[in-house]
């Protein structure tokens, strides 16, 4: 495990709960998706790669990461999509992005949503360290 | 944190969490359990989630805990609160993300030791005429129009298509629509994910199960559902899909500004809320009612179906095999309700998540058969597990905002039984005990363990120890089906 950045699952009762850390906001998004993705149990079919813009707007860091995870979910339930290749910038509530991926061949889980629960992105010395907990 | 010791004895199944345990409660919290199930109760964040609760603005009365409760994401599963008309707020998180999660419960003609050797047909069927499972969409594709149609009618719009009946419709909670449903208050996006979700039963903890009538404890309340022992029923468990979801995510969004706008302070941001008068919360009641309404669509299609497959899989086994509907209940709603506070009748907003409405006799809402004996309570329990009707009481009316329980309620998470049951096993085991099982994941199979819940006999005894249900039947598994 990266000691700079990574995820693990927590105990949460009655839904799931991850612990994300990163250096920076960008990289806290991505490892986010990635540990979302992993929570769903994704896997993507190969074959032609399929490419995404996201541009998000928000009024701090917390509902940034909401919203990023939020439209994540949106586009995988659409649209079929999940994304293994992400490109991030994000400043001052604002993110912009360049999403590479492909189609979902199968999952395990669906997420019904993301929540706001107790949720606070941190600062700590190696950078950020989130608890995010999805309601399934 | 609120610990077991703040909590002050009002019956062996009542206890309360007075407004001095904190400085930001309005309200007391009410909790119904015994003292077991308290004490189980008390291993988590339910209360304090509860008395979080009790700090929204508007509330009145007190915040009610049903004995089924669990930690949730700000406010706790089994949770129930009343906010006053026209000022108090509304919180989407309160109801949760899927709007009108509720049970159908339909009861047959069929005898179980008739057909005993059919019911692996029998769930065979209900698995392949019912879609479910993760991101399955169903066989209807809507347009906007009929979209929107089905956000206004409710269950009404399937009985129209001649997907049920008037009797469905009618022994269903507000006969299965919520006026006031505003259709273009719903996103683009909720669209988009409602279109081809009609019909569907999604994963997770949503089910079909086939279940035997083991016990009658009210015959009179029983005749008027037309439960009868021996006698086979079919108990649909689902909500508004990714449909309700999306409103829900929707509106927690947009009232992350509108708590600043009318500077309400909160303790969790999942509590997020907005006046009922407001412009906020008038979008997120039209928009939530169409999510309910969907909802109940959802289960009278899936209802048509389980019907159409029970007659299928039955025929020339037993005569004329049917389904009649017994009622069909939302446990995560929001609904503007009169209860009397203090001597006081008032018009509130119920919040109720992980919670039924439980009336008690004499209300007109109810269907004239069920006048006499008050709402039926449908608590499914854990998978493999006995499910029990009940029927609401005065107590209910009195002391629990007209609201009971709602199934066994977790007490294992989701990651540790993964960990520690293996799905394949369990199957076995359920298959073993004559538990027919028709799942499309394993894993999600182990999630829903019976170890990882309550024993929904304990908390279904505690809800009638306190007086707010009162025992009808008690329904026997004999056949799951889940995504």
């Amino acid at each position: 495990m990266d000691a700079r950045q990574g995820h693990r699952e927590l105990e949460h009762t009655a839904d799931w709960a991850l612990e994300v850390w990163a250096p920076d906001m960008a990289a806290l998004l991505a490892e986010a998706a990635r540990g979302m993705y992993g929570l769903m149990g994704v896997v993507l079919a190969g074959g032609r790669r399929q490419q995404r813009q996201l541009e998000l707007a928000a009024a701090d860091r917390e509902s940034l990461l909401v919203e990023f995870l939020a439209e994540l979910l949106y586009l995988a339930e659409s649209e079929g999509l999940a994304f293994d290749a992400l490109e991030l910038e994000a400043a001052d509530g604002r993110l912009q992005g360049s999403l590479e991926g492909a189609p979902i061949e199968s999952h395990t889980k669906d997420i019904k949503a993301v929540t706001y629960h107790r949720l606070k992105v941190r600062d700590t010395e190696c950078g950020l360290l989130t608890r995010i907990v999805f309601d399934v | 944190m609120v610990e077991l010791k703040d909590l002050r004895r009002i019956s062996d199944h009542e206890w309360e969490i007075p407004t001095s345990v904190r400085a930001d409660m309005r309200v007391p919290v009410r909790v119904f359990a015994s003292l077991a199930l308290l004490e189980a109760i008390g291993g988590d964040s339910s209360l304090e989630q509860a008395v979080n609760a009790a700090t929204l603005p508007g509330v009145i009365g007190r915040v009610v805990v049903m004995p089924d409760v669990h930690q949730g994401y700000g406010f706790p599963i089994g949770g129930v609160a009343a906010t006053e008309l026209p000022h108090g707020v509304i919180s989407p998180g309160a109801i949760g993300y899927d709007i009108n999660c509720g049970v159908r419960l339909l009861a047959s003609n069929v005898r179980f030791a008739d057909v005993e050797g059919s019911i692996g047909d029998l769930a065979s069927a209900l698995d392949a005429a019912c879609p479910s499972g993760v991101g399955t969409g169903g066989r209807l594709r809507l347009d906007e129009r009929e979209l929107e149609r089905v956000c206004r009618e409710g269950g009404e719009w399937a009985r129209r298509r001649g997907w049920g009946n008037e009797s469905d419709v009618a022994r269903t909670e507000e006969s299965g629509v919520l006026e006031g449903a505003d259709f273009a208050k719903i996103s683009h996006r909720a669209r988009d994910r409602g279109r081809t979700q009609v019909g569907t039963l999604g994963a997770g903890n949503h089910f079909i199960e086939v279940e035997v009538v083991d016990e009658v404890s009210d015959a009179e309340a029983a005749r008027a559902m037309g439960l009868a022992e021996g006698f086979l029923t079919v108990l649909i468990h689902c909500g508004s899909r990714g449909f309700g979801h999306q409103v829900c995510t929707d509106y927690v969004k947009s009232f992350q500004s509108a708590v600043e706008r009318y500077r309400i302070r909160l303790p969790d941001r999942e509590l997020v809320c907005a006046p009922l008068d407001s412009p906020e919360g008038q979008d997120y009641q039209a928009a939530m009612r169409c999510a309910a309404n969907f909802a109940f669509a959802n289960r009278q299609v899936l209802a048509h179906d389980a019907r159409a497959a029970f007659a299928e899989a039955l025929r020339g086994r037993t005569r004329e095999p049917h389904l009649h509907q017994v009622y069909d209940i939302a446990h995560n709603m929001g609904k503007t309700e009169e209860h009397v506070f203090d001597g006081v009748r008032r018009r509130v907003c119920v919040h109720r998540k992980g919670a039924t409405r439980a009336f008690g006799p004499g209300f007109e809402d109810l269907p004239p058969e069920y006048r006499a004996i008050g709402q039926p309570v449908l608590v499914p329990g854990s998978m493999g597990t006995a499910s029990w009707v009940l029927v609401g009481t005065e107590g209910s009316m009195e002391r629990s905002l007209g609201s009971c329980c709602h199934g066994a309620g977790r007490t294992m998470s989701r990651s540790r039984a993964k960990r520690t049951i293996h799905g394949g096993t369990l199957r076995q085991e359920l298959e073993a005990r004559g538990i027919r099982v028709r799942a499309g994941s394993l894993p999600g199979l182990a999630e829903e363990a019976p170890a990882a819940y309550k024993d929904v006999d304990a908390v279904v005894d505690a809800v009638e120890a306190a007086g707010i249900a009162r025992k009808v039947a008690r329904l026997r598994p004999v056949a799951v089906v889940k995504g």
